[in-house]
């Protein structure tokens, strides 16, 4: 018996060097806090969305009086919420047909009904406030998450300018940095860091320049509450499904793993 | 005797003279003896059943509401099928909770079947005169796979569409006849709406079809030669010279109706965890791209099988192309499915549970295993050079762990003699199972933390 945990052992320790090539690199993602049960926050998601999104993208599985689950009515929905139909029942499609966003943009906007469970929300959390100056694009704007995307920076307003420096090797976060992330590349057996950061240029709605320094702060909530929406949207469901499952493990756990167990000693007992 | 009773007698009589009802239930529950000794690997026959009932069932109600139809609608870059799906996981009633319990199910199949195959490997439960029940078992596995194949397409998202993009590609590289093969396979010259109208209909009415009648043959197999059990002896060799019933046996039912039901709740506490709270599965039960919608113009940067084909997914990527084809890959990966049907013959010991096999036979085991899961693994990352030399020397190890069997199972004196009468499991053993079970996943996340 000892000999063979030692054999175990042996065999996973063979594996140890492997270490040593673990690799590392891409765009760092910023966690984005999820609070999808939070209805008040994917309200003020909601109406980022059909305001901002919902002109080149659809959501077309998401119907507007699924807005109801978020504690709205459905005359809200019509007043606040609704600009593309006049049926509450419609899901949100654009008028846009997909053919010609493809020549508009050089890639048809997604639908983004599910996109936070494709994408993953830190994803979008990230994406959504990387866009940053850029001529040499048609739109005039990149995107530090997604180099070269099709989208124009449609938020700018909100989150004002941006512009990209890179910096080889560590560098200090000076002057009105919004964001700051460093990449590792092997070039011949060593690492080459380099630093990129967003600078904030030009303040927005949501933004403010103070003593040299970017405040991003409103601008970075509204997009938590924006991705929270589009995390919300991609499962209405979800928030009633986790607090049914409380119920189902707890009628498990409790009472109908340990009756079936004592009813299998009950039955066993006369075994010998 | 009261009325009821008489009447209930009375109904099963006439059923009796024209059906054998009380026969089939004492044959192959009241009065079948199951050996009393059986462990934790014996609850996962009785498990894949369930899990094959609860396929069908929200399967059935999955088909009330599902499109098969891969036109876009107008305006939009969604197809109808892809809207569909998501059709039922917000505008059905209970239909997010069918479609997690069908989605969960096809993980939660080969979960259960993986484990009671290696419960098979472990105590020689292929071996003779069983060696039919594991034909069937293998060909279940076969029709399994078919069905997790054909069931992924019909979502018709990113992964399903080039999941099977890449899976029929691979018959198209079988010489001389491959290319018409993929296009018969397909019925289109890519995958198309006519592929996914076939995969449907292949779905939910053939493979199923097929798949219960050969679960049937498993059991009526089964109970025709006896189970094994965790000692390997056979217990109808012992029996009551009285009543003619094995000495080590227990009838079917009661004893191991109730127990299995005790699985069922335990099992289901998994099941439901994993429904209520990680449908995904972290992206191994539903993978994160097929969340878009197909798209034939544009693939997928990196594309993997979902995890119970990773194994033999790894095979394929391991062997290189030669003689200016890539068919040996293929045909690799089939014949790592199709040896295991082999084992019967493969293994010559007399000896049947691992309990009491000899140093040989555990030191392969334990190297298949890795090999198994360390294959799994690397199938399910992108490649990269030193995953492929990993992939191949786990591929030499899965194919030698067969094709030597004959060799190191002919003299390998086991470690201590076989009882004649089964023997229950103590604390030792009980321990050494836990420990083999933790360093098992331990190493398993190690590894791929590494790689």
């Amino acid at each position: 018996m000892k000999n063979k945990i030692a054999r175990i052992i042996a065999a996973c320790a063979l594996l140890a060097p492997l270490t040593a090539l673990a690799a590392s690199g891409g765009v760092a993602l910023d966690k984005v806090e999820l609070r999808v049960a939070n209805a008040e926050s994917v309200q003020r998601g909601a109406k980022v969305f059909v305001n901002y999104c919902l002109s080149c993208h659809g959501a077309s599985s998401m119907r507007y009086n699924r807005l109801t689950d978020l504690g709205l009515s459905e005359q809200q929905i019509k007043d606040n919420l609704m600009f593309a139909t006049d049926k509450v029942g419609d899901p949100m499609r654009v008028a846009m047909q997909a053919k010609d966003g493809k020549a508009w943009f050089g890639a048809t906007p997604p639908d983004l009904t599910l996109i936070a469970r494709s994408r993953g929300a830190d994803w979008l959390y990230t994406y959504l406030r990387s866009f940053y100056r850029d001529s040499s694009r048609p739109t005039g704007w990149n995107n530090a998450v997604f180099d070269k995307v099709g989208m124009p920076h449609v938020l700018w307003q909100l989150q004002g300018d941006l512009e990209l420096r890179t910096v080889e090797g560590k560098a200090e976060a000076k002057g009105p940095v919004a964001r700051s992330w460093e990449t590792v590349e092997h070039v011949n057996g060593k690492d080459k860091i380099t630093t990129h950061q967003l600078v904030l240029t030009k303040a927005g709605e949501l933004t403010r320049l103070e003593d040299g320094k970017a405040n991003m702060l409103d601008f970075d909530e509204r997009m938590t509450d924006l991705t929270n929406y589009m995390v919300w949207m991609s499962e209405p469901a979800q928030v009633k499904r986790e607090s049914i499952g409380y119920s189902v493990l707890l009628f498990l756990i409790f009472l109908l793993v340990p009756m079936t167990y004592i009813l299998k000693r009950e039955y066993w007992s006369d075994l010998h | 005797m009261s009325k009821l009773q008489a009447l209930t007698n009375t109904v099963v009589n006439w059923v009796d003279d024209r059906f054998p009802v009380t026969a089939s239930w004492k044959a192959h529950m009241s009065e079948y003896y199951a050996p009393k000794n059986f462990n934790f690997w014996y609850y996962f026959g009785s498990l894949a059943l369930l899990v094959l009932v609860i396929q069908i069932v929200t399967g059935i109600f999955l088909t009330m509401n599902y499109k098969p139809d891969g036109s876009l609608i107008p305006g939009t870059n969604v197809s109808v099928a892809f809207n569909s799906v998501e059709y039922i996981m917000r505008d059905v009633a209970g239909g997010w909770i069918i479609r997690y319990m069908h989605s969960t199910g096809a993980s939660m199949f080969f979960v259960v079947v993986y484990l009671h195959m290696f419960r098979g490997l472990v105590y020689g439960s292929y071996k003779q005169p069983r060696e039919l029940i594991w034909i069937f078992g293998m060909l279940i596995f076969l029709c399994l796979m078919a069905e997790a194949f054909l069931g992924y397409l019909l979502p018709w998202g990113q992964m399903s569409f080039w999941g099977a993009q890449v899976i029929v590609n691979l018959f198209a590289s079988i010489p001389v006849i491959g290319p018409d093969l993929s296009v018969w396979i397909r019925g289109d010259f890519v995958v198309s709406d006519a592929t996914l109208n076939r995969f449907f209909a292949l779905h939910v009415i053939a493979v199923p079809l097929v798949l219960l009648g050969l679960v049937v043959a498993h059991l009526v197999a089964l109970h025709e030669v006896g189970s094994n059990n965790p000692d390997g002896v056979e217990i109808k060799k012992n029996k009551d010279p009285k009543t003619g019933i094995p000495l080590d046996g227990i009838p079917m039912h009661p004893y191991y109706t109730i127990k299995d039901i005790f699985g069922v709740a335990v099992f289901l506490v998994i099941f439901s965890y994993v429904v209520f709270f990680a449908p995904e599965m972290g992206g191994f039960f539903l993978e994160h791209p097929n969340f878009d919608p197909a798209d034939p113009l544009k693939t997928p940067p990196h594309i993997a099988p979902v995890w119970y084909f990773t194994p033999y997914y790894a095979i394929l990527r391991a062997i290189p192309s030669f003689l200016g084809t890539q068919v040996w890959g293929v045909i690799g990966m089939g014949a790592a499915v199709v040896i295991i049907a082999f084992l019967p013959w493969l293994d010559r010991s007399p000896v049947k549970s691992i309990r009491y096999r000899g140093k040989k036979f555990k030191t392969a085991l334990v190297l298949f295993l890795i090999s198994f899961i360390g294959l799994g693994i690397l199938g399910a990352k992108a490649p990269t050079e030193l995953r492929t030399i990993l992939s191949q020397i786990f591929s030499v190890i899965y194919f030698g762990f067969f094709l030597a069997m004959p060799f190191y199972t002919k003299n390998d004196p086991g470690t201590e003699p076989v009882p004649a009468r089964v023997t229950e499991t103590n604390t030792s053993r009980q321990l050494a199972f836990l420990m083999y079970v933790g360093i098992a996943i331990l190493g398993s996340f190690v590894f791929a933390k590494l790689v």
